[in-house]
């Protein structure tokens, strides 16, 4: 594919609001995680919980769309003088000419089950509940293509957690094809009790602070997550370039990786093809790492298949949690992040390395020039996408 | 909207379709070319014969409906779905699992099922073709809420154009039980699916370009008040004028679809032969 320009970008997560908090974190080694507070729930779980959500107000234009989910979107947007970037691309295109593709998996479900709790006596949900602006998968979609005055093509990719990963390669498409010229992508995903307690009742939920690619690793710590990225057809100052897409199935099992990762080596080829690199142009790899242990044996041994055991890899899920529909995104932003500062970070909250994983696993921050960085994001459903991303240099 | 790109050209190799009154592609014809008026007898879906008896059971309705317009998509087309790419496209996902989940997480003490929460997701559909035809091919599950079914045709024919391979479309939409029927009523299960190839073959219907097109017309009222009534209320079928020019063999230049408000799809349909 043709490299596209990634002109602006941001995150917002447990590690703080925007690039320079998140930055700061991946510096300091330091984890956002911290044992459930979420609406009190008595799970034996740590999350990674992005403060201030409840208290962020939305635009009264946009009171419709007022949920959780949505707040930390409107959060997420304020960052990093990212609605100024997409003001300026809206006047440079056209607001028609500017696509919205944001990745989900659960959108505003938490109003739907806080309304499930009010029901009135005749099982009807209360008045003031409204489905399309918040249940809806769509609705994040919605809200950020209206906060940011976009008339483009829009939608919402919903590949569970590889979802903010391929609104990449939707909006690289489009671009390519002529019917954009810009797109702002990424993902939001918020607390809510159908992953809290849906991962919980999977026994994929840690009951410590997750610890990827740990030999004791017992699974997830979910976290909450926005990120935004713009692309351009051209651009003054771009901050990274993605440089290619790989989208592959297992087509193996709806909720475990394939033992060999045979969905994910097929992504991780197609991606590196498609930036026309050989695996030796790649200097870091940001994992999905979920530190569920099928999950990361087979990430372990899918990786291993393409690059070999001598590139420097790391999840960064023990920071910010698995931001589940946002992880995509998340990672991309942190890849930007690693390309701009020559900073792979470390993978935390490992004590006893598996010896039966073989990747070189950062356990201290390393330094030094990043010049290509792929990110694997991996779904339930058996969906697989992994990104390359360039530096600006 | 400027619509300045040259159409995304695609060809159309096979149907699927299931709704209310509508059992198959092939039962639907005569109701499509207006030759007998659309009677709306509830959808039956069948059982997906392509899962193994234990993941049969476990399929929602969802999944059942999906299944049944892809599959015979795929046998009109006479290609190998194990090697096939797919975007399928909800504005609701797997309703009935969201509603007991939502049932059980209102409960004091939440004890949710690892099996409803696994299909859950909204691209439960895709994942249980995936695994059903063995496909590692590429895979998007997309939603823009009433817009969806233009969504995923946009995203199944820009794929087509660039990667050089077909693609199964799968747009479908299930209600929700109570209450959230009465938030987001539809009225039946409806889904359509379309075999997008980048060449003509001897199974091509008719070549189709998309365009977006923006402030412009939006869809026609259709002929049968009845099939107009389901374009409306239900999101995937809005592809049903789509589905008539079909049907009635016709070329159609500037054929309008509804995708968001104020952004709408413009087709050209150009039909092989008579069909």
């Amino acid at each position: 594919m043709n490299p596209v320009a990634i002109s602006a970008y941001t995150v917002t997560s447990a590690l703080g609001l925007g690039l320079e908090a998140t930055l700061a974190a991946l510096r300091e080694m330091r984890s956002g995680l911290a044992p459930v507070k979420f609406l009190d729930l008595p799970l034996p779980t740590w999350v990674g919980e992005v403060a201030g959500v409840d208290a962020a107000h939305l635009p009264a234009p946009l009171a419709n769309f007022d949920c959780r989910n949505n707040r930390l979107a409107w959060l997420g947007l304020q960052q990093d003088g990212f609605l100024e970037a997409v003001a300026a691309a809206r006047a440079r295109w056209g607001a028609d000419r500017v696509g919205v593709f944001l990745g989900t998996s659960t959108s505003g479900l938490l109003q739907t089950e806080l309304a499930y709790r009010r029901r009135e006596a005749d099982g009807s949900l209360p008045a003031d509940f409204l489905y399309g602006p918040t249940q809806n998968t769509y609705s994040v979609a919605a809200f950020a293509a209206q906060a940011l005055d976009l008339q483009g093509p829009s939608w919402v990719v919903s590949t569970a957690c590889s979802s903010s990963a391929k609104v990449f390669g939707t909006a690289a498409r489009l671009m390519q094809l002529g019917l954009i010229d810009a797109a702002v992508v990424g993902g939001v995903d918020s607390l809510c009790l159908t992953t809290l307690y849906g991962f919980n009742s999977l026994e994929l939920l840690s009951d410590e602070i997750c610890r990827p690619w740990d030999g004791a690793r017992k699974g997830l710590s979910i976290g909450e997550a926005a990120a935004f990225a713009l692309l351009e057809r051209e651009s003054t100052h771009p901050q990274g370039w993605l440089l290619g897409v790989g989208e592959s199935n297992d087509g193996y099992h709806m909720s475990t990786p394939h033992p060999e990762g045979a969905g994910a080596i097929a992504a991780m080829r197609a991606a590196l093809a498609s930036a026309g690199l050989q695996p030796g142009d790649i200097d870091y790899i940001n994992l999905h790492g979920t530190a569920t242990p099928s999950n990361d044996a087979a990430e372990d041994n899918a990786v291993r298949q393409v690059f070999g055991t001598a590139t420097p890899a790391s999840s960064t899920k023990g920071a910010t949690g698995h931001t589940l529909g946002a992880a995509g995104g998340v990672e991309a932003a942190i890849s930007l992040l690693a390309l701009q500062h020559g900073l792979m970070p470390a993978g935390l909250n490992v004590q006893d390395r598996d010896p039966a994983l073989q990747l070189d696993y950062l356990l201290s921050n390393r330094e030094g020039p990043v010049k290509r960085v792929l990110s694997n994001s991996f779904g339930f459903g058996g969906s697989n996408a992994s990104l390359v991303f360039g530096s600006a240099a | 909207m400027s619509t300045n790109h040259k159409g995304l050209q695609v060809w159309i190799q096979g149907v699927g379709l299931l709704g209310p009154g509508l059992a198959t592609w092939a039962a639907s014809q005569a109701v499509l070319r207006g030759e007998q008026l659309h009677a709306s007898t509830a959808t039956v879906l069948p059982p997906p014969a392509r899962l193994p008896a234990a993941e049969r059971r476990r399929a929602g309705s969802a999944v059942k409906l999906a299944m049944a317009v892809a599959d015979e998509a795929v046998a009109a087309a006479q290609v190998d779905a194990g090697t096939l790419a797919t975007v399928f496209t909800s504005s609701s996902g797997e309703c009935s699992n969201c509603h007991s989940l939502c049932e059980a997480l209102a409960t004091p003490a939440p004890v949710v099922s690892p099996t409803r929460f696994t299909n859950s997701v909204h691209n439960a559909s895709s994942g249980a073709w995936h695994i059903a035809v063995g496909s590692r091919a590429s895979s998007t599950s997309l939603c823009a809420f009433n817009g969806s079914f233009g969504a995923g045709l946009i995203e199944a024919a820009a794929s087509v154009c660039l990667d050089g391979q077909p693609i199964l479309l799968v747009a479908s939409d299930s209600p929700y039980p109570e209450p959230l029927n009465s938030a987001r009523p539809l009225p039946d299960h409806f889904g359509a699916a379309l075999l997008l190839s980048p060449a003509r073959t001897a199974q091509s219907i008719a070549s189709l370009t998309v365009h977006l097109a923006g402030d412009g017309p939006q869809a026609a009222p259709m002929a049968d008040a009845s099939l107009d009534a389901l374009r409306r209320v239900i999101p995937a079928a809005a592809a049903l004028p789509l589905l008539v020019a079909l049907a009635q063999g016709r070329a159609q230049q500037g054929l309008v679809l509804d995708y968001l408000p104020g952004t709408s799809l413009r087709l050209d349909l150009e039909p092989v032969g008579a069909s």
